[in-house]
């Protein structure tokens, strides 16, 4: 068939809400588009790990210390089945890090945010989860079948993550004096980094309209930015925390919040490399690559060697 | 047996796992490979709830009010009765398996024991971790024959780490008297019985894996007494200091 027939085949199919499947004919840019979504979202997984795993030694009790092995470890599987949704479009996770490791791929902003009291383990599971299942729960229905299985497997666990969060949050912000503090501070510096998740505003996202086409992005950014804060402001006030925007009112007429401006300089200084730890996050992960070559590589080895002997057998 | 002596020794068996889960925790986003960082956090995991049952049963039986938390936040390293070997640091990738090979060999003897404990606290527990140790025992000894047998590199790697652990084995099979009146009261094994073992289960391992079997030389001991090597103080630094700056908090 000609190019141009496939073209229409496939934008009539993505029009049915009909799944693209790795097999299917799609048109590069797709294809490209869907590689740099997949990869950054996989990478997010795998950074995320690195604030949160940060206090699995310091966790304030043995359940917690629980509870938080459990999250991270889905946050890797989650990396996992990321990565594998991105390896059906024809490329490969070493490929993939590299690309991570020389900057030239990117990873949600929020990780380059220290956690600095245990609190932050709680704001990270209640607002970070929580904004990303706002961005998820959409992408199980996107058009590319593997990404939008592997994307509901992810959001079942995503909101274990959420309530898990807020129920720190909850402890803390009803527990001794020093911890409501600590938890104001966690929900102080957590809060507007979280509304940048949803990315630049809609007037300055230059390649919604093409993904939203594709349906490989179902809601603008501010659309779903709008929906995290209706719904987070009243979880604050159950807690009894403060959230730091003076701006902040509930407007009756649109039936959803005011909020103050995004600093978007910030934002933007974030992404370009400057936030409190881009560069300790990638330098860990390179590290941890770049140690671990050994067993990788050993592991390869191994597994040739298996391979050889068995045939040997098979032949004798 | 007295009841001072059960709880103690339901201290080794707690403390073993909560350290050994503590050391594996700090692996957490900086293994070799995605799927090794989730098998280190699971078996870590593992381990938490291992010493979480544990502890809680030997906050019972003291009768002081004590619970998992208490036991793992508020003792310092002297009242921790853990073998010296699973507080031994993670070194590299190769030095926390050889640690791990060690112990899962030992622990899964020992859990098999503890199924048939007269305690049946005890053999609930052990029959509820059979499954993890197993696993753990499992993912431990095919890293050392992938290492061992591997490249050059990986080879001479592993074998150093585990001649560099091996002194810290002894502890794990020489019984003291707590452990002989453990085993007198049909809690515990005979742990002269569960030697033989694991050196016949962990000598085949290493043989398949190409690598030299160490000499059972001198041999480290003084964890199971409370007198424990510089790493442990460390840990519990890192591990404790919420707890204690908050002692009244809940979390
Ligand atoms: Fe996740
Ligand atoms: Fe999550």
């Amino acid at each position: 068939m000609e190019e141009q027939n496939m073209m229409q085949r496939f934008d009539d199919y993505v029009a049915d809400n009909k799944k693209i499947e790795p097999k299917d004919w799609m048109p590069d840019a797709y294809r490209k588009t869907l590689i740099r979504q997949i990869s950054q979202h996989a990478h997010s997984e795998i950074v995320g790990m690195l604030p949160e795993g940060n206090w699995i030694t310091r966790a304030p009790s043995l359940k917690r210390k629980a509870i938080l092995l459990a999250k991270v470890q889905d946050e890797a599987g989650h990396g996992l089945y990321l990565y594998s949704a991105a390896e059906t479009l024809g490329v490969e996770r070493d490929e993939l890090l590299e690309e991570l490791h020389d900057g030239r791929a990117k990873y949600s902003s929020i990780f380059n945010y220290p956690t600095i009291n245990w609190a932050d383990i709680g704001a990270i599971g209640w607002l970070v989860d929580g904004a990303a299942i706002m961005n998820q729960v959409p992408l199980c229905k996107c058009s590319y079948g593997p990404y939008a299985r592997a994307m509901v497997r992810v959001c079942k666990e995503e909101s274990f993550h959420q309530r898990q969060g807020f129920q720190i949050m909850l402890n803390m912000a009803k527990g001794t004096p020093e911890q409501k503090q600590m938890a104001q501070d966690a929900l102080n510096r957590w809060w507007w980094p979280s509304l940048m998740m949803f990315g630049p505003t809609d007037a300055n996202s230059p390649h919604s309209a093409q993904s939203m086409k594709w349906k490989i992005k179902l809601f603008s950014n501010d659309e779903l930015r709008q929906r995290f804060i209706d719904m987070t402001v009243p979880q604050a006030e159950v807690l009894g925390l403060t959230i730091p925007d003076p701006d902040l009112k509930w407007n009756e007429e649109r039936g959803h919040y005011d909020f103050g401006e995004i600093n978007w300089d910030e934002f933007y200084n974030v992404i370009k490399g400057n936030g409190p730890c881009n560069k300790q996050r990638i330098e860990t992960r390179r590290k941890a690559y770049d140690n671990g070559a050994w067993v990788r590589e050993a592991a390869v080895a191994h597994a040739e060697k298996r391979a050889a002997r068995r045939n040997e057998t098979a032949a004798a | 047996m007295t009841q001072e002596q059960k709880f103690e020794y339901l201290l080794r068996l707690g403390d073993n796992a909560l350290i050994l889960g503590q050391r594996l925790g700090e692996w957490c986003g900086h293994g070799p490979a995605l799927e090794e960082d989730i098998a280190l956090t699971n078996i870590s995991l593992d381990l938490i709830g291992q010493a979480r049952s544990i502890l809680t049963y030997a906050g019972e039986l003291e009768g002081k009010g004590r619970d998992e938390d208490k036991l793992a936040f508020f003792r310092d390293a002297h009242d921790f009765r853990n073998v010296l070997l699973v507080e031994q640091p993670n070194g590299h990738f190769g030095d926390t398996i050889a640690r791990q090979f060690l112990y899962d060999h030992f622990a899964w003897l020992l859990f098999n024991e503890l199924m048939q404990s007269s305690d049946e606290q005890v053999a609930a527990i052990a029959a509820k971790s059979i499954k993890e140790v197993t696993y753990h025992r499992r993912h431990s000894s095919e890293w050392i024959i992938r290492l061992g047998d591997g490249t050059e590199e990986s080879h001479a790697k592993i074998q150093q780490s585990i001649n560099d652990l091996w002194m810290y084995t002894g502890e794990l099979y020489t019984p003291d008297a707590l452990d002989e009146a453990a085993h007198a009261a049909g809690i515990a094994p005979d742990l002269t019985k569960l030697a033989d073992y694991w050196h016949e289960n962990v000598h085949g391992v290493l043989k398949q894996a190409t690598l030299d079997i160490p000499e059972d030389g001198w041999m480290q001991k003084g964890g199971k007494q409370g007198i424990h090597s510089e790493h442990l103080g460390f840990m519990l630094a890192e591990m404790q200091h919420i707890p204690r700056a908050y002692p009244d908090a809940q979390w």
